[in-house]
């Protein structure tokens, strides 16, 4: 494995008495799905919140291509290459979705003609081809997160977070969405996913990291896992690895 | 060039005014009336655009007012030297409050208060202090010279106030089509989101304000030209801060021509309302808040914003009336 774009080293972060993140590490590559799950509450979107600037960690570090960048604002990361989605989808609920797109491309593009050009791309890449002149209060559940994933990539990152795209999507519109995920990691960026939609993370994510309580509990291969008894016992609570029986407990 | 031609047609309608008339009643009008409009173009790059909405724009009017006056009357400087200056000075105002209070994470109402409190604070300092004229004010000299900014004709100071209304229109036409422009409307529209796609939040509404600042200044400068005199209850009193917000509220925020047609629409209402009841004191500002009530009840997007709403609901209603009726003949 080459030099990890992203890593996370030890990082906490807690509100009032509650350790939402606690000493947890992960690490990321270009061309790479790497997932990060667990149960309601584990501190999943804190640690993107961390990664992405919006909160300062108590303790630890994020380095990212090969600088530390802990507690450096949003806007400096995204400008660094780190763009993420909300998982409760952030629109400029007054815009179209043109304008929405525009905003992220405006990052790299100075020109007004030029950005213009670069966000209809991305909207057409991701499927919003048809929908780029409709405001973006008027669109469905599936379509406002494509939305949000098509203002993310239009900064032309390199690192992705993506909190909880999947979620609230039918299993055809997750099916719809999966290659255009795979098709952005295949294009060289990093991608970190949030995600409770467990096919999905198997059939995209190479590599896992489990998160409960705050801390990273199992990381691997999904497969290795998903058959961990420590992250069984994490979502179904204690004992229930053994109850399951000798077929999924180490 | 987009979007120029209706500003070009506009200003020149405007422009020909003085032609049909040289009426000091209709100028008089006019004049006010514009200078409302510029103040009220300034609220609206921040508050329309950016959707941070001051309560103490008087804090740049009265600057723009005072510094004109002051290097006039105590420092002899010529008076378009002195209008350039108070332009400045209101920027620099600008630059000060929106530091302070957008670095200390003001939003909303919090902003709002904060910002009052510093014009409230600029009127009692100006109330009291010599070199404002404490209660007394200031007069200019009445020197009736191009070269002195004053002339004898009202139709000249109307193409003045007509000419910066004319660059402020402008200058909101290019915000719009700009960078900075569209990092201005997604931080009023979700200023996290605008922060995770690389938006400096910070520095765009303070940038912001240093350029609605430097225009509602330019409005508090042309009225000490005007009127030849200030005091603290003119330049830094609630009532310019209430009609430069109210104006673009009405005639439609973050849209270009909101704040002229607002401040038209509101000038002539308060006329009316003279013309009919006579000078019963403090009548136009009950009917400035009643048209405000009406206007947030049955008009929240302004009467541009929602001219713009009632021809796209007219354009849907053709097409599906154009549908029905091939659907008809077909069947």
């Amino acid at each position: 494995m080459a030099d990890p774009l992203l890593s996370v080293e030890g990082v906490s972060c807690g509100f009032g008495g509650l350790m939402a993140v606690n000493d947890a590490s992960l690490s990321a590559s270009a061309r790479r799905i790497t997932a990060l799950i667990g149960p309601n509450g584990a501190g999943k979107t804190t640690l993107f919140s961390i990664i992405s600037g919006f909160l300062k960690p108590s303790a630890g570090r994020v380095l990212y291509d090969g600088a530390d960048v802990t507690g450096e604002p949003p806007h400096r990361l995204a400008r660094r290459g780190i763009a993420r989605t909300f998982q409760i989808v952030q629109p400029f609920a007054g815009l179209s979705v043109r304008d929405n797109v525009l905003v992220g491309a405006h990052l790299r593009h100075r020109q007004r003609a030029a950005a213009e050009s670069a966000a209809e791309a991305v909207g057409r890449e991701i499927g919003l081809g048809n929908l780029l002149d409709r405001p973006a209060n008027a669109l469905t559940v599936a379509a406002r997160k494509r939305l949000e994933l098509a203002r993310a990539l239009a900064t032309e990152p390199k690192l992705l977070l993506l909190d909880e795209v999947l979620a609230g999507l039918n299993p055809s519109e997750i099916n719809d969405i999966v290659p255009v995920i795979r098709a952005l990691s295949a294009r060289g960026i990093a991608i970190v996913m949030i995600e409770h939609v467990m096919q999905a993370v198997m059939s995209l994510a190479e590599h896992v990291f489990v998160l409960a309580e705050g801390r990273v509990i199992a990381e691997g291969s999904p497969a290795r896992v998903t058959a961990d008894a420590r992250v069984i016992e994490a979502y179904l609570g204690h004992g229930a690895a053994a109850k399951l029986g000798g077929a999924n407990a180490l | 060039m987009r979007g120029l031609l209706p500003i070009a047609v506009v200003v020149a309608g405007l422009a020909a005014v003085p032609l049909a008339t040289q009426s000091n009643v209709v100028l008089n009008f006019l004049v006010v009336a514009l200078m409302i409009a510029l103040a009220g173009q300034g609220w609206n790059i921040l508050g329309g655009y950016g959707g941070q909405y001051s309560f103490g724009h008087a804090a740049f009017f009265g600057t723009g007012a005072y510094t004109t006056a002051i290097l006039q009357v105590h420092c002899d400087v010529n008076a378009w030297l002195g209008f350039l200056a108070g332009i400045a000075a209101g920027a620099a105002a600008g630059a000060v409050i929106g530091g302070l209070a957008f670095r200390a994470g003001l939003r909303s109402s919090y902003f709002a208060l904060v910002t009052l409190a510093f014009a409230e604070v600029l009127r009692i300092f100006a109330s009291v202090a010599s070199i404002t004229g404490a209660g007394v004010g200031l007069l200019i000299k009445l020197d009736l010279h191009p070269q002195a900014f004053q002339f004898r004709s009202r139709a000249i100071f109307y193409l003045v106030i007509l000419a910066l209304v004319a660059a402020s229109l402008i200058i909101a036409h290019a915000l719009e089509r700009s960078r900075f422009g569209a990092w201005l409307v997604a931080v009023r529209e979700n200023e996290d989101a605008a922060r995770a796609l690389g938006v400096d939040a910070t520095a765009v509404k303070v940038v912001a304000m240093v350029i609605s600042a430097a225009i509602t200044a330019a409005a508090g400068c042309f009225y000490v030209q005007y009127f030849l005199f200030v005091d603290a209850p003119i330049a830094y009193g609630t009532w310019i801060s209430i009609e430069a917000l109210l104006t673009p509220i009405i005639g439609g925020a973050g849209t270009v021509f909101g704040a002229l047609i607002g401040a038209l629409v509101v000038k002539s209402i308060g006329e009316g309302a003279k013309f009919v009841t006579g000078d019963i004191p403090g009548l136009d500002l009950m009917t400035f808040g009643a048209v405000l009530v009406l206007v947030i009840g049955f008009a929240p997007r302004g009467l541009v914003g929602t001219f713009v709403d009632a021809r796209e609901a007219l354009a849907r209603r053709v097409v599906s009336m154009r549908k029905s009726v091939r659907g008809a003949t077909r069947g």
